[in-house]
């Protein structure tokens, strides 16, 4: 058996790339899968942190490229998920510390041990993107419905279809529904109209991500929520089940009636 | 007569003299004299000056160039193999090197071949950061996304959604058009007309954007057609 490589990247930051890593890692995991995180952002890590083992950090992925450790050294084990790893990057080095090829050895030399290898690519289209997308298998790239995500997601596709990497794959996070309905925010349709790939999963806003990655436990390992349930349909979507997007609209009425339940006002 | 010691070419953007060896006050002397004699051929002229393996400070130099600009001539450059001679021109702003570039390439403009019906076909989305340039048409199957730019000599075609830049006729080809499914081009050129898509109203219909009378217009293709 040999892992899947996996590269998340988004050409604009904050749209989610780390957290939409954890989480399908995470989800990955939980349905019997082993997986590791690579987090390939060298000089800004965070993916540790998101996975809450920002302390347990004794080698990192520097590290291993440059000898000091051997690969096993690097990969720390989840909190929660045994089958669940994690490769850091290094906080003190920048991106030119690790080569494309030295990711390509480096995956090369983890595959045999695992089902999926995820990278975190970090944010633009240098050379720490070239680093993270160089052994990927394939890639997924992650938008928000925003103009200006999407008009990097665009780019970035064309530099992956470039590369001859084939079609990389959509996720689209923080969608609104109730600001798409009021025409408040691009929808699902139009971002796809415009970027012409495959869509992986949809991704509903919510505040209870930003809680989670702030806690460092995934979300999605919470059943009951619609974001965490989307990373785990995403997950079961790259094991090639056939799943249908989650109807948000559904959720969102769910919700509100959860708060006037409570008279909450949010 | 003096003059034979000075050696005088035409070079692209003035006069190139090369001075022979000898004393520098002789040589000098005998340039402004030849200057003096031909002021009509080097009137407002730029002088590149070769002085060979001589060294000049800058007193020098500078007492040069204040005669020669009393002649209405402007010392360019310095040529030298000199050190010394280099460092004092640069000094006092001159050159120290013979402008070789052939004079100022103009942009290539496309040229447009607008008969001659020569056409590049792209099936293909074209993405942001992308760039199609081609001296005839442009023809794509699919849509161009905005932040991709396309120009062309001649007409640009977009079987699909058009949001990307375009230039139609970019060799000045006023004739030219630019046709599309769906045209809500961020920009939309023809010859030397800029134009933006105004904000959509309805439903969308091919449309034909053409120059007429120096404007860029936009007219449902049926109603064109």
């Amino acid at each position: 058996m040999s892992a899947r490589v996996i590269t998340i990247t988004s050409g604009k930051g904050g749209v989610g790339k780390t957290t939409a890593t954890a989480n399908i890692g995470a989800a990955l995991a939980s349905l019997g899968q082993r997986v590791a995180c690579i987090d390939a952002d060298i000089g800004l890590r965070n993916l540790d942190v998101v996975m809450g083992l920002e302390n347990r950090i004794v080698y990192d992925l520097v590290d291993a490229v440059e000898g000091r450790c051997r690969l096993k050294q690097a990969m720390i084990k989840d909190k929660h998920i045994p089958n669940l790893f994690l490769i850091p990057s290094a906080q003190t080095r920048d991106k030119t510390a690790v080569s494309p090829s030295d990711m390509i050895r480096l995956c090369n030399e983890l595959r045999p041990d695992l089902d999926w290898i995820i990278i975190d690519s970090p944010a633009g289209i240098e050379r720490g993107f070239k680093n993270a997308i160089a052994p990927a298998d394939q890639i997924i790239v992650i938008t928000n419905p925003e103009i200006s995500a999407v008009r990097d997601a665009d780019r970035i596709i064309g530099i992956v279809e470039a590369e001859e990497k084939g079609s990389p794959q959509l996720i689209l996070n923080r969608l609104n529904p109730e600001m798409v309905k009021q025409n408040n925010m691009l929808s699902a349709d139009d971002v796809v109209d415009l970027l012409a790939i495959h869509l992986l999963g949809i991704v509903p806003e919510d505040k209870a991500v930003l809680i989670s990655t702030n806690q460092g436990t995934p979300i999605a390992m919470e059943d009951k929520n619609l974001a965490g349930k989307a990373y785990q349909n995403i997950a079961r979507r790259l094991l090639g089940e056939e799943i249908p997007l989650l109807d948000l609209d559904k959720g969102i009425g769910f919700f509100n009636r959860i708060s006037s339940v409570f008279g909450s006002g949010d | 007569m003096q003059a034979k010691e000075i050696e005088i070419k035409g070079i692209k953007n003035g006069i190139l003299i090369e001075i022979k060896d000898g004393d520098w006050k002789d040589q000098e002397e005998a340039l402004l004299d030849h200057i003096d004699q031909n002021q009509g051929f080097f009137k407002g002229a730029k002088l590149v000056l070769d002085v060979g393996s001589r060294a000049l400070n800058s007193p020098f130099l500078s007492a040069l160039r204040n005669s020669l600009s009393d002649r209405d001539i402007k010392l360019k450059a310095i040529l030298s193999t000199s050190l010394v001679t280099e460092r004092a021109s640069q000094d006092l702003g001159l050159e120290i090197k013979m402008d070789e570039s052939s004079p100022e390439p103009e942009k290539s403009p496309i040229n447009s071949i607008l008969d001659g019906e020569e056409a590049v076909f792209l099936r293909r989305t074209l993405r942001s950061g992308q760039k199609v340039e081609y001296h005839g048409h442009i023809v794509v199957l699919g849509d161009v996304n905005p932040g991709a730019d396309l120009a062309a000599g001649g007409n640009i075609i977009v079987w699909g959604r058009l949001r990307g830049v375009v230039h139609a006729g970019a060799g000045g080809e006023t004739e030219a058009v630019v046709c599309a499914l769906d045209l809500s081009p961020t920009q939309l050129r023809i010859a030397d007309k800029i134009s933006v898509s105004p904000p959509r109203k309805g439903k969308t219909r091919p449309e034909i954007a053409r120059l007429e009378n120096g404007q860029v217009i936009a007219q449902d293709w049926f109603e064109y057609h």
